[in-house]
């Protein structure tokens, strides 16, 4: 009789990769980084009625201790550099969450002198959210694409003699 | 001296009695920090917890708005202005729209006074909520911000339209409806946090502003009426619909401390909250019928001059400066608002706080930053 | 005590300093002259009757066509009930008017806030500095002849048209 069939039914098997990942996608900290109006959309999502926290989000108030920055609201040029040294503060592996249009690419204010046309200007983003303000359930679609993107992720690698990686 | 009530030794005088060397403290608080009000800096110069400044920092969230309106022309400007003051939103919209009136002489309908009214006093009870909900948290009460988010979810489905549409058909048996449900939820909140005693001890004789100080600062709305000075642009000089609807302008009375602290300040915009509802009964009760909009241009062009506009705003008094010079877009556009100058009086009422109390402050003038920045 | 009658008081006492009046819904503008702004603030301050006890607003316009920066002192008065505005004209090239801020705190914000956007210089200001912008930002954004820097810092101001693949 095999292994698997002799063990209780409450044991599951599975693969280090996805191990690793389901517990790091269910358990996403991300810091309250609220610039503007999607700060206020960012809070409604977190509030009772959409709630973030069953996903296992919880909120953060300083970079070291948040897996996730949610980039809410116009980023101004006096802003940006802030918002580098933010994410650089952040231990890895970290994501960025872009939302709302002036995130995305400035959005309403591009005309304005003193704003950065899309956080992505300074930072690597990861989720691109649209919208002015996007609903909660956009944001919370594009938390639920984040984990997705963690799913995907391969930590496990070997690299051999020449350089190359190889999954182990 | 004594902060909140609690009598306690400057430490600088008792510690160099006793031969140690002290020094001054400089942090920095913000640009991000976990607080509702946005992106606001402060340089503290702290001696331990005491502060002796706290200078602010602003223009992180400088939109350049008023750069903006010069190039989009007048009618194109509408959905910037929502962005002054996001969290009341409709209110910045009217401002927007009675300069542009003044400027050319337009007269807007009855019903559609009647439609701003009520739009811009739903506008007013979610800043309210959210303002009362923040304090809340800034202090450590996380419950009433939950509660507050939970409430304004439910303005947020009323969308009027602004009144470029008509009030839709049953939207006045549900904000009834709402009200019925939302007026006594005041009172519970005010059971629940205004007696709590930290609270008090939190709000209570921290940051007196006097009526002389006030003024001096121009502070407006209820950071003006919490230090007694009873002046509501509502009332006092009053434009749209208010001067046929009844209300009363609540104003701080120094009950649990001094006139001017942040209990009072707290106290007026829970009162405000419930004035709204009155207001917000009469003008749905007496609607008037007829047209909502009048006819203006598309291509809008006002004669050249000024017009300086005022609405109550929940932050209080803001003022809108419109320069036309006759071609579709303005000359320049000024929006002078109330957290702009809460921002400024912060320095002086800093010396001697704790630095625990700065954002205890910062809530009792609920200070958003795009107001500050525009 | 309604703008007419403060406009003829101002006459009185600083003759030539004062231009006309004009209405402007229900404000009455007076035109200063503007090295006599901060001594005008003052007697409107201090004078019983008139009482001034608040600057609402200070804001300032770049007429270019006019080749002038024109400020605007909105004034009002919480005992008397009674509002004002004033006028200052200024050269463009050199845009000077000195300070209120010793008058009303208020001012102070106000006028770096018109110093750092629109480049006038308040004389006696005690600490006049950028207030919106990065302190190294060069330039006077709400001129009507400022152009936008290429980048800042290393982040490009330029913007790629959205519609390109």
């Amino acid at each position: 009789m095999s292994l698997i069939n002799s063990v209780p039914e409450m044991v599951v098997t599975t693969k280090v990769d996805e191990i690793l990942n389901w517990t790091r996608k269910s358990s996403v900290w991300y810091m309250l980084f609220g610039l503007a109006c999607c700060a206020i959309e960012m809070m409604q999502t977190g509030g009772p009625r959409s709630d973030l926290d069953r996903f296992g989000a919880v909120p953060r108030a300083t970079p070291r201790v948040s897996d996730l920055i949610i980039v809410s609201g116009t980023l101004t040029l006096k802003m940006a550099l802030r918002t580098k040294l933010l994410y650089e503060q952040m231990p890895e592996p970290r994501y960025v969450i872009s939302m709302g249009s002036c995130a995305n690419c400035g959005g309403l204010f591009q005309l304005a002198y003193s704003v950065c046309d899309g956080v992505d200007k300074v930072i690597p983003v990861d989720v691109y959210v649209p919208g002015c303000p996007p609903r909660p359930e956009a944001l919370t679609e594009g938390l639920l694409k984040l984990q997705d993107k963690i799913m995907e992720e391969r930590w496990l690698v070997r690299k051999s003699v020449d350089g190359d990686t190889a999954a182990a | 001296m004594s902060v909140g009530g609690i009598p306690i030794e400057v430490g600088l005088e008792r510690e160099t009695a006793q031969g140690l060397e002290t020094e001054e403290m400089t942090l920095n608080m913000g640009p991000q920090h976990p607080s509702t009000h946005g992106v606001l800096r402060f340089v503290v110069k702290a001696d331990g917890e005491i502060m002796r400044r706290a200078i602010p920092d602003i223009g992180y969230l400088h939109r350049s708005i008023e750069k903006i309106s010069e190039k989009v022309g007048y009618h194109g400007f509408m959905p910037y202005t929502d962005r002054v003051d996001y969290v009341s939103a409709m209110q910045c919209n009217q401002g927007w729209a009675m300069a542009c009136e003044a400027l050319a002489g337009i007269e807007v309908p009855r019903r559609g006074e009647y439609c701003r009214v009520i739009a811009s006093e739903f506008g007013r009870l979610a800043s309210h909520l959210l303002s009362v909900g923040a304090t809340g948290m800034d202090i450590g009460a996380t419950t009433p911000f939950t509660h507050a988010i939970r409430e304004r979810e439910y303005i947020n489905d009323m969308r009027i339209g602004g009144v470029a549409w008509d009030i839709p058909p049953g939207f006045v048996q549900r904000a009834t409806k709402y009200l019925d449900r939302f007026e006594p939820l005041i009172d519970e909140y005010n059971e629940l946090i205004s007696f709590n005693k930290i609270y008090v001890e939190r709000l209570a004789n921290v940051a007196i502003i006097s009526r002389e100080m006030a003024i001096a600062y121009n502070l407006v709305g209820p950071n003006l009426r919490g230090s007694g000075v009873s002046y509501d642009v509502r009332r006092n000089a009053p434009y749209s619909a208010y001067p046929e609807l009844e209300f009363e302008v609540p104003i701080g009375t120094g009950e649990r401390g001094a006139l001017g602290d942040s209990y009072d300040r707290y106290m007026v915009r829970m009162r405000e909250m419930k004035q709204s509802c009155r207001i917000l009964r009469q003008a749905l009760g007496g609607l008037p019928p007829g047209p909502v909009v009048a006819k203006v241009a598309r291509n809008f062009k006002p004669p050249a001059g000024e017009a300086y506009v005022r609405v109550e705003g929940s932050r209080g008094d803001m003022g809108w400066f419109v320069v036309s010079d006759g071609t579709g877009f303005p000359v320049r556009t000024h929006i002078r608002t109330g957290s702009f100058a809460a921002m400024a009086i912060i320095e002086e009422l800093s010396k001697g706080l704790m630095i625990a109390d700065l954002v205890a402050v910062i809530a009792s003038l609920d200070i958003v930053a795009p107001e500050v920045d525009r | 005590m309604d703008g007419a009658e403060i406009h003829r008081r101002l006459r009185e006492r600083f003759g030539n300093a004062i231009g006309a009046e004009l209405k402007l819904a229900d404000w009455t503008v007076c035109e200063v002259e503007a090295k006599s702004v901060a001594d005008v603030c003052r007697y409107l301050r201090d004078e019983p009757g008139l009482h001034f006890d608040c600057l609402s607003n200070l804001s300032a316009v770049d007429r270019k066509a006019a080749d002038q920066i024109e400020v605007f002192y909105h004034l009002f008065s919480y005992e008397l009930d009674h509002r004002l505005v004033l006028r200052a004209a200024t050269p463009r090239p050199d845009p000077v008017v000195p300070t209120v801020s010793h008058l009303w705190p208020i001012a102070n914000w106000l006028e770096r806030e018109a110093f750092d956007l629109m480049g006038v210089q308040f004389i006696g200001h005690p600490d006049l500095r950028r207030i919106l912008m990065p302190e190294d930002w060069v330039g006077h954004p709400l001129r009507k002849d400022f152009v936008e820097p290429e980048e800042y810092h290393g982040i490009s101001t330029r913007r790629e048209s959205l519609l390109k693949l």
